[in-house]
């Protein structure tokens, strides 16, 4: 141990990593971390508490309320630490002392640090904005790049909400589209451009994300959902994104989702209107539940027939992905047992309450007893679609 | 004078008003003031017999009117009735 003089001529106490080691482990020691937030969520000491110097003489007393404890501080390599103790030693602190060589030399000794585990060098600096948020942290962005979340359709809701979901590192992204792209799809779906027209919609957003982020893990299921495909396809996903342009689709998607135990975050636009909600099954109402049956040609019209303004794509979509990162994460209160509609010309968001139908046929009491002979077995559902 | 919101696929019978005001004490009443003054709308929201059509979901402010007290549910001139089919449009 060494006492320096600082240009006030305060003594500051430098101790050196083995000697804070020792104290540290013997308790009864604060230990704070003098660096700023994206050093620390790299790499930091075990019990270090953040108190970057801007913040320091405000935030201080919380992290130290006692004046006379021992309080141990560390930065990177030893010098805004000191620059710390002497501040708190102006604040009254009677007992600081500061780690010589900070956290570089600490690891030089190969002494024991809290690493970000799980994230490689590039991945820690992709995905800083993501680590810096307490909710999220390394723990959150890890379960993002082990998740697995299958969008259906790679058209207007799907565009923004793989593209987003594709930068926020969701490590494997399925996307089910039979469709080519086409000129009239541009004007929303912007994981696509004008050299991808009669592009395979799957491959022309496969080539978008995997130029985004190399991270991701693109499956292309270039085909229809359909009665016969649907349980084998969702078996191998997380969670569900619903921007299914037609009503047999969405109910064969419900009721295979519900058998399954998969969330479905569903999302619907129209002209200039839209709507969204997020279906666990058991926990909240499904798709049924809500809609028990799908409506008549003539209530049912499509983007095609009625058109769409092509922001409502966008935020109706990134609503989606906002909802899957919560549902992946594990934070927030997704909009379980909640109906969101946005009016994009008023700007308006209304909320409506969904709950369970008792009788519902699908998650109702009779779902249990519904044979696993019967698990993929579904109605013909064309026979009332309005498409 | 109670509101009404229009859902889009409705527009078309209200002349394009996305929200029209009503007359009534009760959510029936308020419904068929609407479809007094459009008509076209009434075989959209009730069926042969008079009842709601299933595929109509109709809500009280944020409640849906089946877990209250359906067309009879008591509505007073602040209250906004929400009209809600269900939309598939994802493309």
């Amino acid at each position: 141990m060494t006492l320096v003089q600082s240009k006030e001529q305060t003594a500051i106490e430098e101790i050196t990593p083995a000697e804070a080691l020792e104290e540290l482990n013997s308790g009864g020691v604060t230990l704070i971390d003098t660096r700023e937030p994206h050093e620390y969520s790299e790499v930091h000491l075990d019990g270090g508490r953040l108190v970057p110097p801007g913040i320091l003489a405000d935030n201080i007393a919380d992290a130290a309320p006692d004046r006379s404890g021992r309080v141990l501080l560390y930065c990177r390599s030893g010098i805004r630490s000191a620059t710390a103790a002497e501040q708190m030693m102006e604040l009254g602190y009677e007992n600081v002392a500061s780690v010589a060589g900070g956290i570089l030399e600490w690891q030089a000794q190969g002494l024991p640090v809290i690493e970000a585990a799980g994230l490689t060098a590039d991945q820690r600096d992709r995905y800083s904005r993501h680590t810096l948020l307490p909710e999220v942290g390394v723990d959150g962005q890890i379960k993002m790049l082990n998740a697995k979340v299958l969008l259906l359709g790679a058209g207007g809701l799907g565009a923004p909400t793989a593209l987003y979901l594709a930068a926020a590192g969701i490590g494997t992204i399925g996307l089910i589209d039979d469709d080519v792209v086409d000129a009239s799809n541009l004007q929303r779906q912007v994981i696509h451009n004008t050299e991808r027209v009669g592009m395979p919609k799957t491959t022309s957003a496969r080539l978008t994300i995997e130029a985004l982020n190399p991270d991701i893990n693109v499956i292309e299921h270039n085909y229809r959902l359909d009665a016969s495909n649907v349980i084998e396809v969702l078996s191998q996903y997380d969670v569900i994104v619903d921007g299914a342009d037609n009503f047999p689709v969405r109910y064969l998607l419900n009721d295979a989702s519900v058998r399954l135990g998969k969330p479905v975050v569903s999302a619907s636009i129209l002209s200039f209107d839209g709507q969204i909600s997020t279906f666990v099954p058991y926990e909240g109402p499904c798709y049924r539940c809500l809609y028990p049956t799908p409506p008549p040609a003539d209530l049912a019209p499509s983007c095609s027939e009625n058109g769409v303004l092509g922001v409502m794509a966008g935020l109706m979509g990134l609503l989606q992905a906002n909802e899957v990162i919560k549902l992946v994460v594990g934070i927030g209160e997704p909009l379980i047992g909640r109906l969101l509609l946005y009016e994009s010309l008023g700007t308006r968001f209304t909320e409506l309450k969904i709950r369970r139908d008792p009788d519902c046929p699908i998650c109702g009491p009779d779902a249990a007893n519904i044979p696993d002979s019967e698990l993929g077995q579904f109605p013909d559902y064309d026979l009332f679609c309005a498409g | 004078m109670a509101t009404i919101k229009i859902p889009p696929v409705l527009r078309k019978q209200t002349g394009g008003e996305a929200e029209v005001s009503a007359k009534g004490a009760t959510v029936g009443e308020l419904l068929h003031s609407l479809t007094s003054a459009h008509p076209e709308t009434e075989s959209q929201l009730f069926g042969p017999e008079g009842d709601l059509n299933r595929y109509v979901n109709i809500y009280l402010n944020d409640e849906d009117v089946r877990v209250l007290n359906g067309l009879e549910t008591a509505a007073t001139d602040s209250d906004t009735v929400v009209i809600l089919p269900a939309m598939a449009g994802g493309r």
